[in-house]
C-alpha cells in the first residue's frame, strides 16, 4: 500500500509539475526493486531515473514534450514483476519500459513486452535476456562475456596460459563460469583447475589446496560478498602466490574491508564509475562520470552505485530514441535498435538489429588492481 | 601427503564449530527432548555481537566474553517468553516454535546489522604457520582449542558438580528426578542458556574466519543438526565425534571427489543415519525417554 502511495504521489507530482506545458506528455514507464532483497540494486535505479526526468523536464522536455514517468515496485519478485508490467502497459498505456533490475524479473515480463509490443530497456546484466535477440527487448548492463573478455585480454598480454577458476555455486558464479570455460580456447588458454564453493562456505582451502596441486599461472574467483574474500584469504593461508582474478561481483569497497590485506594486488574488471576520476582527460565518458557523480550526490547525498548507471544509461538511449522517433512505440523500438555512438555511464552504445545491447569489452570494463586498500586503474 | 594434511586441517576446524553446535542441540534436547532449530542463530548472534564490539574498539577478551554472556542471556529470555509457557505441549510443537523464533531471530538481525557482511580482525593476527608441509592461520588453531575447552568444561560440569548431574538425571527420568526432589525448570532455563553459549563461543571463534552476516547461522545449524544426530543426539562425546566425523568428510569430499558436492556429504550423512542406526553412532536408543 505505501509504495502504491509513493508511486501514487510521484506520478501526480509529476503530472502537476508538467501540466502547464504545451505538449503533450511522453509517458514511460520504470520497474525496479526498490524494495526486498535486491532493493540495493533497485533503490539507486529508480533515484537515477527520477534525477534524470526531473532535469529533462526543467530543461524543456524532449522535443517540447514534457516526460512522465511512472515507477513501480516489483520487490525483485518475477511474480510481482509481471503483475506490474500488465499494469503500466494496460493501465497507465507507457510507450516505453526501463528495467526491470534484475535478469530473473527482467526474463519474466519479456513475453508481455513481446506479446504487447512495448520496448523494454532491462537494467539487469544476463545474457540472455538479448541472446537470442528479441525485437522489443535491450539491455544497458555489460554481460559477464565483457568482463570474462578483458580478463583473457590481460592474460594474454602477460602471457597467462594455465589459470583455474573458482565460481559460487549460484545464477552469477555459474553464469561467469559458463564464459570462461566458452572464451578461454579463443585467448589461447588453458583451464587447469575448475572448483566450485557454496555461497555460505566457510572455507575454500580444501578447493585450493587441489588448484595448488595443478600448478595454474592464475586463479579467477567468480562470485559476490562474502566467498571471494574468504578465497582471497585462504589463498594467503596456502602460500599460493598466484595472481588472483575476482569478477566485476566484488567491485565495492566492502570487498576490500572483508579480505583486509589478502585483497593487495587483486586484479579484478570493473565499470568506469568506480575509477571515474583516475581516467585518462581524453577518455569520452570521463566528463558525463563526474557529472553524474556530483549531480547523485548533490541530490541524494551518497555516491551513487554502479547499478544506478544502468538506469542512466537506459534513460539515455530512450530519450534518444524518443527524440528521433516521438509518440509511437513501434518507431521507438526502431529507434532504440539503431542508435550509435551513445556515450553512457558504462560504455558507448552501438545497437544493431543483432547485438541488443550494443557494448564491447574496450567501453564497458576497465581492469582495476587493488593497492593500498584502493581502486587503482591499470593502464 | 601434505595435501592431506591440509584438508585434515580443514576438516578439523569445520568439523569443530559443528561439534559446537551439536553440543548445543544435545543440551537442549537432553532437557526438554526438544530439538531447538534456532540453535544455529546463536552463532550468527554470536558473530554479530564480535563484529560489532570490536568495530567498538573493545580488547577481544572482553567483546568475545560480552558477546556470549549476551547470547547465553537472549538464550534465556527465549526460554522464558517462548517455551516456558508453552511447556506442556507436543513436542513436534515446541519444534515448530524454535523453527518461527530462529525466522524471527534471524529477521531482526538483518534490521539491526544490514545484510552486508562484518568483518572481525583475527584475534593473532594472519601469519600463516607452517607445519608438517600444509599451512593454517592461527584462528583456526584457535577454534579447535576452544572447542576442546568448551568440551572438556561441558563434561566436568555435567559428570563433578551438582547442578550438572541434577540435569543429567531429569535427561534420563523427569519424574523420577523430580521425586527425589530435583527442580526441573530452572534447569531447562540453564541448558538453553549452556546452549546458547557454547554456540555463541563457536559464532565468536569463527567469525574472523567467514565474517559475520545475518544470514549464516542456518546453514551452520543444519550442519550442526546432522552432526548431533549422527552422534546419537542425546550424547555430548557423540556430538563432537559426529561434529569432527563431518568436518572431515566435507573436507575430503571437496578434495578428493569435486567441490560440488561438499555439501550434499554433510546432508547424505544425516540421511543415511537416519535410515540405519536411527539412534546414532552414540545414542542409547529412544525407548529410553517417557
Amino acid at each position: 500500500m505505501k509504495k502504491f502511495l509513493l508511486s501514487f504521489i510521484l506520478v501526480s507530482f509529476l503530472l502537476v509539475s508538467t501540466s502547464v506545458w504545451a505538449g503533450k506528455p511522453y509517458k514511460i514507464g520504470a520497474l525496479f526493486s526498490i524494495t526486498g532483497p535486491t532493493s540495493f540494486i533497485g533503490e539507486p535505479e529508480r533515484n537515477t531515473l527520477v534525477m534524470l526526468v526531473d532535469e529533462v523536464n526543467k530543461a524543456g522536455g524532449i522535443n517540447g514534450h514534457p516526460v512522465e514517468l511512472v515507477v513501480y515496485d516489483t520487490e525483485g519478485e518475477e511474480t510481482n514483476a509481471v503483475k506490474k508490467v500488465t499494469k503500466l502497459i494496460v493501465q497507465d498505456r507507457v510507450l516505453a519500459i526501463i528495467g526491470p533490475s534484475r535478469t530473473g524479473t527482467t526474463l519474466a515480463v519479456v513475453p508481455f513486452v513481446e506479446r504487447y509490443k512495448v520496448p523494454l530497456i532491462s537494467c539487469a546484466a544476463g545474457i540472455k535476456i538479448v541472446e537470442p535477440v528479441k525485437p522489443w527487448v535491450f539491455k544497458t548492463a555489460q554481460s559477464d562475456r565483457l568482463a570474462v573478455k578483458k580478463i583473457y585480454e590481460y592474460c594474454q598480454a602477460n602471457g597467462i596460459k594455465k589459470v583455474a577458476i573458482i565460481t559460487v555455486s549460484n545464477g552469477f558464479g555459474q553464469s561467469g563460469r559458463e564464459e570462461l570455460k566458452s572464451l578461454a580456447k579463443e585467448y589461447g588458454i588453458e583451464i587447469v583447475a575448475d572448483e566450485l564453493f557454496g555461497p555460505k562456505d566457510t572455507d575454500m582451502t580444501p578447493q585450493l589446496t587441489r588448484i595448488r596441486s595443478k600448478n595454474p599461472d592464475a586463479v579467477i574467483c567468480w562470485g559476490t560478498n562474502p566467498g571471494p574474500a574468504i578465497v582471497a584469504k585462504n589463498m594467503k593461508q596456502l602460500g599460493m602466490k598466484q595472481q588472483l582474478f575476482m569478477s566485476h561481483g566484488v567491485a565495492s569497497k566492502k570487498f576490500i574491508e572483508l579480505a583486509g590485506d589478502a585483497a593487495e594486488g587483486i586484479i579484478l574488471p570493473a565499470g568506469k564509475i568506480l575509477v571515474a576520476d583516475q581516467l585518462p582527460d581524453d577518455d569520452p565518458q570521463k566528463k558525463l562520470l563526474l557529472d553524474y557523480i556530483a549531480r547523485y550526490k548533490a541530490r541524494f547525498g551518497k555516491e551513487p552505485s554502479a547499478f544506478g548507471g544502468h538506469a542512466y544509461d537506459a534513460f539515455l538511449l530512450l530519450k534518444a530514441a524518443l527524440e528521433k522517433a516521438g509518440a509511437d512505440r513501434a518507431k521507438i523500438r526502431e529507434a532504440l535498435e539503431n542508435l550509435r555512438g551513445i556515450v553512457g555511464i558504462h560504455g558507448i552504445f552501438n545497437m544493431s538489429p543483432t547485438d541488443h545491447n550494443g557494448l564491447d569489452e574496450k567501453t564497458a570494463f576497465v581492469l582495476i588492481r587493488i593497492q593500498n586498500g584502493d581502486w587503482q586503474l591499470i593502464k | 601427503m601434505s595435501e592431506l594434511i591440509q584438508f585434515i586441517f580443514s576438516g578439523l576446524t569445520n568439523g569443530a564449530i559443528y561439534a559446537l553446535i551439536a553440543l548445543g542441540f544435545t543440551i537442549v534436547y537432553n532437557a526438554t527432548e526438544v530439538i531447538n532449530f534456532a540453535q544455529g542463530e546463536f552463532v550468527m548472534l554470536g558473530a554479530m555481537f564480535m563484529a560489532t564490539f570490536c568495530a567498538l574498539g573493545l580488547p577481544i577478551p572482553l567483546a568475545f566474553f560480552l558477546s556470549v554472556g549476551i547470547v547465553a542471556l537472549i538464550g534465556i529470555i527465549m526460554e522464558r517468553l517462548a517455551i516456558y509457557p508453552a511447556r506442556h505441549a507436543s513436542h513436534i510443537t515446541l519444534i515448530i516454535i524454535t523453527i518461527g523464533l530462529s525466522i524471527l531471530i534471524k529477521g531482526v538481525a538483518m534490521f539491526a546489522w544490514g545484510k552486508d557482511p562484518l568483518s572481525v580482525p583475527s584475534f593473532l593476527g594472519d601469519t600463516p604457520i607452517h607445519l608438517l608441509g600444509a599451512t593454517i592461520v592461527p584462528q583456526k588453531i584457535l577454534v579447535l582449542i576452544a572447542t576442546l575447552i568448551c568440551v572438556l568444561l561441558m563434561e566436568l560440569f555435567f559428570r563433578k558438580t551438582m547442578v550438572g548431574k541434577a540435569m543429567r538425571a531429569s535427561a534420563v527420568n523427569r519424574l523420577a528426578a523430580r521425586l527425589v526432589g530435583i527442580k526441573v525448570e530452572p534447569l531447562v532455563l540453564l541448558a538453553f542458556a549452556l546452549s546458547a553459549a557454547t554456540s555463541a563461543v563457536a559464532g565468536v571463534v569463527i567469525s574472523p574466519i567467514t565474517f559475520a552476516t545475518y544470514d549464516m547461522g542456518t546453514l551452520l545449524g543444519l550442519k550442526g543438526f546432522s552432526a548431533a544426530v549422527l552422534g546419537g543426539l542425546t550424547s555430548g562425546l557423540g556430538a563432537v565425534v559426529g561434529g569432527f566425523v563431518l568436518g572431515l568428510l566435507e573436507a575430503f569430499a571437496a578434495g578428493f571427489i569435486s567441490s560440488a558436492y561438499k555439501d550434499a556429504a554433510a546432508f547424505v550423512i544425516l540421511i543415511l543415519v537416519l535410515l540405519l542406526k536411527p539412534e546414532g553412532l552414540f545414542g542409547k536408543g529412544a525407548t529410553k525417554k517417557l
